[in-house]
């Protein structure tokens, strides 16, 4: 079965990609939140922080890729849910393929619906006037971070998706995501927080990606708060590809 | 894949148990099916046929009991047993997003067959959907989305073929093309195993018919065999008074065979009053 793996996992990922640019609303859909967001910040609420730097867009730029990618996730899980209910999900598993693709195809799908959703969302604001200098390889290693967030969130959708009574339910989760950057160093700098709001605020997973990304926009160092965003990545990653794994197993014999 | 006898049953299953949590399914299941019959396990609701089918399909382990298909046991070999079957299940398990015509061109890709577009377009022509190919999905009726359902069934050959209630929500033009295109696999060699709570489904199309009850095969022989279990008939006048579907398959043409155009007509109507219940 191994030697059709990525063979049916191409074919099977073809599929969902189809989903995806067959209702290119879904993709608009997850830009127009954190694209929503971005102008209330920076044309309401913006000229009243004070983060120091010198355009608040730039600063609060990763902070709304990373609620992209959280609300981008849940159509993931609604793909995946909608497979299961519908039947196919068990006709695929009744074939003579690499069970596994199927799920692999929703991952792969999941990486290139973010990538486009978060391409509109820093062409909007490249409009709005958000300017780096950083260099090739910093802006790959942006990248880099963001497929690294998107795979963890991916695999917790997954987890959704697979274990989700309704459609409703199999979102749900996305919800707790997006609202992790408010308490964060992703609008306002977290030493104007009160004592165990900045102690959550400073050592959440966002905050360390927020800053790194920061960071390497603005060709800064980024000290130790690259290794601190990667131990949560691949952190949050194992743990949930474990659980969706487990979950995997439940639905299939 | 090793050898075997083709004097053995296609589908072999032996004392199969199935339990979700307190409620027993299927209290030890046994029977065989020939190779090259069409088999129905006839039930009401919840009898337990689905349950025996996704067992058989490699998609639920039995708690107790073993199961065969095609000389390749369920719980050991299962991805032997997945060359060997193609599964039908209750609810057409069609993508919804893609063409009819797409459908067919993606299961005969991860068949690994050499022309998957070639083989997508004979079935679109076997199941008189060509002209209804490239549209979506969605917008088929009912019997339409169970025709290509079967379609995509059908590739690839498989010796053994699993049929989940496969007429349940369809007119009796469709139910009618439905029984065709079984009785013809079956023709042409292919084991059929069909679940229906039809009896007259089972009627039409079975070799033997074995009747699931509360978990149990309670009965289990050809038709005749069947009605030998009834005291013998006796003789009496009737006047023989036509069917409802026989007096609705006179009106609207009597021909089971309808051009495309006349399918995906008749079809869009039957959807919308389809989802409109």
């Amino acid at each position: 079965m191994t030697t059709y793996f990525f063979g049916d996992t191409a074919v099977l990922t073809g599929r969902t990609l189809r989903h995806v640019t067959r209702s290119v609303d879904t993709v608009i859909t997850t830009a127009i939140t954190p694209v929503a967001m971005m102008l209330m910040f920076v044309y309401v609420f913006g000229g009243a922080i004070d983060t120091g730097s010198d355009k608040y867009v730039n600063y609060m730029l990763p902070g709304i890729l990373l609620i992209t990618i959280a609300s981008g996730v849940a159509y993931t899980a609604l793909r995946l849910f909608t497979d299961m209910t519908s039947g196919i999900f068990e006709r695929f598993q009744s074939m003579p393929i690499a069970r596994s693709g199927v799920l692999w195809a929703h991952v792969l799908t999941s990486l290139v619906a973010n990538l486009i959703s978060l391409m509109v969302v820093v062409g909007v604001a490249l409009l709005m006037g958000f300017r780096s200098g950083a260099g090739v390889s910093a802006w790959l290693a942006v990248a880099g971070i963001l497929l690294l967030f998107t795979l963890a969130l991916t695999w917790i959708a997954v987890i959704a998706g697979l274990s989700a009574k309704t459609a409703e339910g199999g979102g749900a989760f996305a919800y707790p995501l997006i609202f992790l950057p408010f308490v964060s160093s992703a609008f306002v700098p977290t030493g104007t927080m009160p004592g165990a709001v900045r102690a959550f605020a400073e050592n959440q997973p966002v905050t360390a990606i927020v800053n790194t990304i920061r960071s390497l926009f603005a060709q800064q160092p980024v000290g130790d708060d690259i290794w601190v965003a990667l131990a949560w990545c691949v952190g949050i990653l194992v743990v949930a590809y474990i659980f969706a794994m487990i979950a995997y197993r439940r639905k299939v014999a | 894949m090793t050898a075997h006898p083709a004097t053995e049953a296609a589908i072999r299953v032996r004392g199969l148990e199935k339990s979700y949590g307190k409620v027993e399914v299927l209290c030890g299941v046994d029977f065989d099916v020939a190779r090259g019959s069409i088999f129905a396990l006839l039930g009401s609701n919840g009898a337990g046929k689905t349950t025996v089918v996704r067992i058989l399909s490699t998609l639920l382990k039995a708690d107790a009991g073993t199961a065969s298909v095609n000389g390749f046991d369920v719980a050991t070999q299962a991805a032997d047993v997945r060359e060997s079957i193609s599964l039908t299940g209750q609810f057409a398990a069609v993508d919804e997003i893609l063409s009819g015509r797409e459908n067919l061109v993606l299961v005969a890709r991860l068949r690994h067959l050499e022309n998957p577009h070639a083989v997508a377009d004979d079935l679109l022509g076997r199941f008189s959907l060509t002209d209804a190919g490239t549209r979506r999905v969605s917008t088929y009726s009912g019997g339409m989305r169970r025709r290509l359902d079967i379609a995509m069934s059908l590739i690839g050959n498989s010796p053994v073929i699993f049929l989940d209630e496969p007429t349940t929500g369809l007119d009796p033009e469709a139910r009618v093309e439905v029984w065709e295109t079984v009785k013809q696999l079956a023709g042409d060699g292919t084991t059929v195993l069909l679940t229906t709570q039809y009896l007259n489904e089972a009627e039409q199309l079975a070799d033997r018919i074995a009747i699931l009850h509360q978990g149990r095969i309670i009965a289990n022989g050809t038709l005749t065999e069947l009605k030998q279990l009834l005291p013998p008939a006796t003789v009496e006048y009737v006047e023989k008074q036509p069917t409802l579907e026989e007096v609705f398959l006179a009106i609207v043409g009597g021909s089971h065979k309808r051009s495309d155009n006349g399918a995906a007509k008749s079809g869009d109507t039957s959807d919308a009053t389809g989802t409109s219940n």
